[in-house]
């Protein structure tokens, strides 16, 4: 007993550390760079704490108002996940980007309590795309709904529109996440008349030995995954195994990034994944990022994944959230923010051509305004392609359209589902 | 000097069978209890709540739990995690179907149907020991989580397959959902605890913990003097279970308030608790306490001095703080292979001599 409480007396001083000084604007970064998803978090996390380091060396801030990072490990895991929101959350953090379904909702609840914002984008609750009911979440610019008919919409493509007579593979991770997109590819599955066969794997993804022996078996004509961490490189590993041609393997945008394919090789080449910007580093933002961040030794974490496609997402992530905050100052008249104004000014949001420009990042995304009911942006999304011989991931289509018909009455009935729970009355009337 | 029998007499037997027969240490129990109800809830906040002192908690219970089996009755188990699962899906089906009944009461009734889960999955211990059994409930462990990831039923068919803890309230306050505030949920919790410790101690104390300890020593032998393996193994399932089973809906209902089976139950999770128990103390109460708290509260104390206050790399970190808990916990075992509660015990009979040791 006396150990505990000498321990607990001994935590306690280490965990008061006071509130944060004033006039920073605070950016709580929960990331995960150990474990069996660090693969993919460390590019991620490197390119949101780049672009963030960026506007405070180039632009000392935002309108003035310096950034702060908090950097929280919670290595994909809910209850440090847990941990990293409650000690971070007093700081004055104004907007949370878990990085995981699992954590996004755990918190939708804690963080609509709490006032704060979360933007998940690209993950998370799908059906957080109602603002009318989802107040505090955000998933702009799409979410895995979209992705789901996005995936289809290709194969459609591909086949000319024929596709009642194909088998299609979902191959997803066992949790929220990879069920997501089920309920889409069900209703899918239904108008176009394809036949779906779903292929969980569990947690983390190594063992995948018994799915890719049922798709030898069952021989689908494409398969969709729904993967993250070392799951994608066992997915395409084993695809290549199998001899599945790789250009009938469609991945979620969070299961096509150079770490996936990389380890495969030359087997690898063709392998398409979806994706919500454009790749590469052929963006002027480069240049200053070179020139402000690199060059000066302040790049985050080992510094070498510039360019890659997770290191774009986190940067995109970024620059989307410190548009919102300079449309949130602009709105309160303030340069100061508290999360409740980051979140009007998250719900003002309106990326346009000319702001992406400004930023350093032409036609990197679709250009897109939130507004009080669309919290979930357009829903735009393209396809991307892996050259393995040159190394590098190409847009192979164009930003396109998710079939709203099908998803739009799912989100309404999802999130009418979640307001009956819990007692919420639909706003923006 | 000041911790000593020395004129501490008994005159009842009542006196002289008490759980704390030393007056420094039935002070200090007091004294925990005082500052645990009557302090900590005025001080308490958020983080304090939900990254400290609800895991704590709740993994004490569950330590609790499994060392009734492992520690005292000696069936090793592989399962706790499945049976968390099963108090946590229990816990929500009941609040969801039964909203108008006391969630203190669903707490009580996931962890009387986790106890009947426990005692099936306890059968296979009246034919096969050790390892043998270790394997038995490693097959409940898988088999429960996929029976909730499988089964909609179990999740009412929500999309994700996540179950999302309703708001519930006890006496008007919210203890549960995310308006529940940090002194309630921990003091719900707290009630729990000292609620399943003061059974705990008082069951293995008495003729039923006596069977379940016969039967740890030797099984042949507790047969021969007129234990009944099948209701002494049985009811260690049975009573351990339950522990576990509310261990798992607190988890869940208060703590965490989302939670998806695979990552929160799964083995992962059954290895913490038998590690806490292991390093705490088999076979000892305080032990469950002493585990919960090295494995729940040192990576959080470690992540603070490493992140917070030297400003180091969270991943550098992250690591390091795997490197020093392993490295601790081979140095404990080495230096008491009995655990924390050993380490306690022999520091306590030294006190005792102190200062004059012969």
């Amino acid at each position: 007993m006396k150990m505990k409480l000498a321990m607990l007396a001994l935590a306690g001083a280490i965990a008061a550390t006071g509130p944060a000084a004033a006039s920073e604007l605070v950016f709580p970064m929960l990331s995960y760079r150990t474990g069996p998803y660090a693969a993919n978090g460390i590019p991620f996390a490197d390119g949101y704490a780049d672009y963030m380091t960026l506007i405070n060396e180039r632009d000392g801030g935002i309108g003035g108002v310096p950034i702060k990072t908090i950097e929280c490990e919670t290595g994909y895991n809910t209850e440090k996940g847990v941990e990293c929101y409650e000690a971070t959350k007093g700081e004055g953090s104004l907007v949370y980007q878990p990085l995981s379904t699992g954590i996004t909702y755990q918190l939708i609840p804690k963080a609509t309590a709490d006032g704060i914002p979360i933007h998940s984008m690209g993950y998370g609750r799908t059906s957080a795309a109602n603002g009318k009911v989802f107040k505090n979440i955000f998933n702009y610019p799409a979410n895995y709904w979209n992705g789901a008919s996005h995936a289809i919409n290709q194969i459609m493509k591909e086949n000319d529109g024929k596709i009642d007579d194909l088998k299609i593979a979902l191959l997803y991770h066992n949790s929220a996440y990879g069920k997501e997109p089920i309920r889409t590819l069900e209703e899918l599955s239904k108008k176009h008349g394809f036949e779906l066969t779903l292929l969980p794997v569990d947690h983390p993804g190594q063992e995948q030995k018994s799915q890719w022996l049922q798709i030898r078996r069952e021989k689908p004509d494409y398969v969709i995954m729904w993967g993250w961490g070392v799951m994608n490189q066992v997915a395409i590993q084993e695809a290549a195994n199998i001899r599945f041609p790789m250009d009938k393997f469609i991945g979620v945008w969070w299961s096509g990034s150079e770490n996936d394919v990389l380890p495969v090789g030359m087997a690898a080449d063709g392998y398409k994944a979806l994706n919500m910007h454009a790749v590469g580093a052929d963006f002027p933002v480069y240049d200053d990022l070179k020139k402000y961040v690199v060059d000066a030794g302040k790049a985050a974490g080992a510094g070498d994944n510039l360019g890659t496609v997770l290191y774009n997402r986190g940067m995109y992530a970024a620059m989307l959230a410190v548009e919102a905050a300079k449309t949130a100052q602009e709105i309160a008249g303030e340069k100061e923010l508290t999360p409740a104004m980051m979140r009007d000014g998250m719900e003002a949001l309106d990326i346009t051509e000319e702001k992406m420009a400004a930023a350093g990042l032409p036609n990197f995304g679709p250009a897109f305004k939130v507004t009080c009911e669309n919290h979930g942006g357009p829903g735009l999304g393209a396809v991307q392609q892996w050259d393995a011989a040159k190394k590098e991931w190409t847009l192979i289509s164009d930003f396109m359209e998710s079939d709203m018909e099908v998803i739009q009455p799912l989100i309404d009935e999802d999130s009418a589902a979640y307001a009956a729970e819990n007692n919420i009355e639909p706003r923006c009337e | 000097m000041f911790y000593r029998e020395a004129g501490d007499f008994s005159t009842t037997y009542a006196e002289d069978s008490q759980t704390f027969p030393i007056r420094f240490d039935r002070w200090g129990y007091y004294a925990t209890l005082a500052i645990a109800f009557g302090v900590i809830p005025f001080v308490i906040n958020d983080y304090w709540a939900n990254a400290v002192l609800l895991p704590f908690l709740i993994y004490a219970i569950a330590a609790l739990g499994l060392n009734i089996l492992t520690g005292y009755c000696g069936q090793v188990s592989l399962g706790t995690g499945g049976f968390m699962a099963v108090g946590a899906y229990a816990v929500y089906k009941l609040m969801t179907a039964f909203p108008e009944v006391n969630v203190f009461f669903h707490v009580i009734l996931a962890g009387l149907i986790t106890a009947g889960v426990g005692v099936l999955f306890g059968l296979p211990s009246l034919r096969i020991k050790g390892f043998y059994l270790a394997v038995a409930t490693l097959a409940a462990q898988f088999f429960l989580v996929w029976l909730f990831n499988r089964v909609p039923w179990f999740y009412n068919y929500s999309a994700s397959g996540q179950i999302s803890v309703p708001e519930r309230t006890l006496f008007g306050i919210e203890v549960t959902g995310p308006n529940a505030q940090a002194w309630a949920t921990y003091l719900f919790s707290l009630v729990f605890v000292v609620a399943s410790a003061w059974a705990a101690r008082n069951l293995t104390r008495g003729s039923i913990g006596r069977k379940w300890m016969a039967i740890r020593d030797m099984d042949i032998a507790a047969e021969i003097i007129g234990v009944s393996p099948l209701r002494a193994k049985l009811s260690a399932f049975a009573v351990s279970s339950f522990f576990i089973g509310v261990a798992g809906a607190l988890f869940f209902a208060v703590y965490l308030g989302a939670v998806e089976v695979g990552e929160v139950f799964g083995i992962q999770k059954s290895f913490l608790v038998l590690f806490m128990i292991i390093i705490g103390g088999l076979g000892s109460i305080f032990g469950s306490f002493a585990g919960a708290a090295f494995m729940v509260l040192l990576p959080v104390l470690l992540k603070n001095v490493l992140v917070g206050q030297f400003g180091w790399a969270t991943d550098l970190a992250a690591y390091l703080e795997f490197l020093i808990v392993g490295a601790l916990i081979v140095f404990f075992l080495i230096a008491e292979p009995h655990g924390l509660a050993q380490l306690w015990r022999v520091t306590k009979e030294k006190l005792r001599l102190w200062p004059f040791p012969h």
